[in-house]
């Protein structure tokens, strides 16, 4: 028997769902549009698209968000990985409480506070050390790796937590020593929440404007960053292109992320 | 000679709390022994001492001869089947049951024919390349019995094989397992709260309560003489009666409660002494009429419960002494026959097991 669904419900979901998706709809379809006027629909084009191409600026943009993102969620994933098997394998040692609200409070900091604080001790380092010279790629991916290094810490928790901690009991009683155990065991059965992990950190990195806008230097301007910046000079609809873009890539790795993870669900 | 293996003065502190307190006992090659006790009284935590995961504040472990106290779980000869089995949900059944062989650096070829020899053992066969999770509760036990089985542990430790199977299962599972011990003449120490399970497992049976092993014996001897209260209670049923010793008379000792009881024992006992006397069910006899046997009351039967192969009768005797009996059907029972509701009660004197108090 077919339960209908109260219209009521139907209804706040729909609205719902067009709120958060009709406004990027929009976006794609002018994407499109062969106007250079954002509001007036002149036909279909995909002349935005190439002039993405040539557009210098923008491709530098993306190439240093996408080295920044890739290169911050892997210090992130990594880091967080360590500090996920800290919290969940040992249960007590000196300083857990001091780690676990450090290592959570960038998850609620404000980005101006996260960003500003950034900024101010890398002058400081600067001052001190004689590095990083000035602000740059390096800064930037060093601040975003920080803390993606929080949420990843996050994902990659609950999935340890939710293992079996008697498969690597049982894997040590049968002769295996770490790091073997680590890699046979316990790896292979949170891989798919350290792909998640990698997955959020990397999109975190990738449209992150404010803390990128404290710590980026001359020549380190990130894609949010020329988008923005582009915007203020007056919206053109070469950005809704490559927001579109990125809005492609991102599903695509959400996507993938998903069919991952329920894969390994289904095999469970 | 040297035991197998010799468990000496083992405690175990978390904090205050004493888990495992000063306990002691060997094991001889090829017995299979069973922990006994209520959940909580440190069993596991014992079995935990033996595989190596937890350290001990006093004592040690020999196994073969060999002090076990600074050897990894890797390295000991040494096998855990877990309660939950722990199979590696990532693996096929074969590579599970290969994975402590291939640990030991086995050729892959000698890997290959000892799982296959395993998977013959648990009735296996041709289930090496599917995954545990489309295995049934029983195929799963039995594929944790191989993997623990696969590196020939001269101790194979057992964390409450059965508690996960149901009922017809589990005596099935149960068989089983004996036999697979005996043909392989493997050390069992098997951990369980199940005193039925226990009884038809083992060689010899440790209860533990709050800690300590209260008892170590066959087990007959946990059954029939139980040297405490707790064991008593714990294992199968029982009835306990309060009484003062009174006095000798020929072959039996006299002993005053809300009835006079005779009793005939090899117990040394003092008069006066007061002792709690307990009795099995299946040792007391219900009569309509009375036998004038040793040992008989008149009794009311408040209570009854058909098991199928008997009946079990709570009954209350003079002075409110509350007694459980059990009948076993003989002949066949029938539906329409009438419960009695009071009859007498006989036990022969030397039925009695006698408990200080």
């Amino acid at each position: 028997m077919r339960r209908d669904v109260p219209l009521l419900i139907k209804a706040l979901g729909i609205a719902g769902f067009g709120i958060l998706y009709i406004p990027v709809m929009i976006m794609i379809i002018y994407s499109f549009n062969s106007s250079k006027l954002v509001a007036v629909w002149a036909g279909f084009s995909t002349k935005w698209y190439k002039e993405l191409w040539t557009d210098d600026i923008l491709l530098t943009a993306l190439y240093k968000s996408l080295l920044i993102g890739v290169s911050s969620a892997t210090i992130s994933t990594v880091f967080g990985l360590l500090i996920a098997i800290a919290f969940v394998r040992f249960s007590v040692f000196k300083g857990r409480l001091i780690l676990s609200l450090v290592a959570s409070a960038p998850l609620v900091m404000p980005e101006a506070v996260t960003g500003l604080s950034m900024l101010l001790l890398f002058i400081a380092m600067e001052i001190s050390f004689g590095w990083p010279s000035g602000r740059g790629v390096d800064t930037i991916m060093i601040a975003h790796a920080t803390f993606g290094m929080c949420f990843a810490a996050v994902v990659i928790q609950t999935r340890l937590r939710d293992m079996d901690k008697y498969l690597e009991e049982a894997a040590r009683d049968l002769g295996g020593r770490q790091p073997f155990v680590f890699l046979s065991i316990t790896l292979p059965l949170i891989l798919p929440s350290i792909i998640a992990a990698w997955l959020l950190s990397f999109t975190l990195s990738f449209d992150d404007l404010v803390i990128a806008s404290f710590v980026s230097g001359p020549g380190s301007s990130t894609l949010p960053i020329v988008i923005f910046s582009k915007i203020r000079l007056g919206v053109s609809p070469e950005i809704n292109a490559i927001a579109t873009l990125m809005i492609l890539t991102i599903s695509i790795l959400v996507l993938f992320g998903s069919i991952l993870v329920l894969k390994r669900e289904d095999k469970k | 000679m040297a035991p197998f293996i010799r468990i000496q003065n083992i405690s175990k502190k978390y904090g205050k709390l004493l888990a495992v307190d000063n306990v002691s006992f060997n094991l001889e090659k090829g017995e299979l022994f069973s922990l006994l006790g209520p959940s909580g009284c440190g069993k596991t935590t014992l079995l935990r001492i033996l595989a190596g995961f937890e350290i001990t504040t006093e004592g040690y472990v020999e196994i073969d001869g060999q002090d076990m106290v600074d050897v990894d779980p890797a390295d000991r000869p040494v096998n855990i089947m877990f309660q939950n089995y722990a199979l590696f949900p990532h693996m096929s059944v074969s590579n599970n049951i290969g994975y402590g062989l291939k640990r030991a650096s086995l050729p892959d070829n000698e890997i290959k024919s000892r799982v296959s020899e395993l998977l013959e053992l648990v009735h296996l066969n041709g289930m090496g390349e599917r995954k545990p999770s489309t295995l049934s509760g029983g195929q799963r036990q039995r594929v944790a019995l191989a993997r623990a089985l696969a590196r020939r542990p001269k101790l194979l430790l057992l964390d409450e094989p059965l508690a996960a199977l149901d009922k017809k299962l589990r005596s099935e599972t149960q068989f089983e397992l004996c036999k697979i011990q005996e043909q392989l003449g493997t050390t069992f120490v098997v951990v369980t709260h199940d005193q039925e399970e226990a009884m038809t497992l083992s060689t010899r049976i440790g209860v533990m309560n709050n800690g300590k092993l209260v008892q170590v014996g066959t087990p007959n001897e946990i059954y029939e003489q139980p040297q405490t209260t707790f064991v008593a209670d714990f294992v199968g049923e029982i009835s306990f009666i309060e009484v003062t010793v009174k006095e000798q008379k020929g072959p039996y000792w006299l002993m005053q409660g809300a009835v006079p009881i005779h009793v005939s024992t090899g117990a040394k006992l003092r008069i006066n002494q007061k002792v709690n006397l307990a009795l099995r069910p299946e040792k007391i006899s219900l009569t309509s009429k009375s036998t004038g046997k040793i040992n008989e009351f008149p009794v009311k039967v408040i209570d009854w419960a058909f098991y199928g192969a008997g009946t079990q009768y709570r009954v209350v005797g003079p002075g409110g002494i509350n007694l459980k009996l059990y009948e076993s059907h003989n002949i066949p029972s029938k539906s329409n026959a009438r419960q009695p509701e009071t009859g007498f009660i006989n036990f022969s004197p030397d039925s009695i097991i006698i408990l200080e108090r």
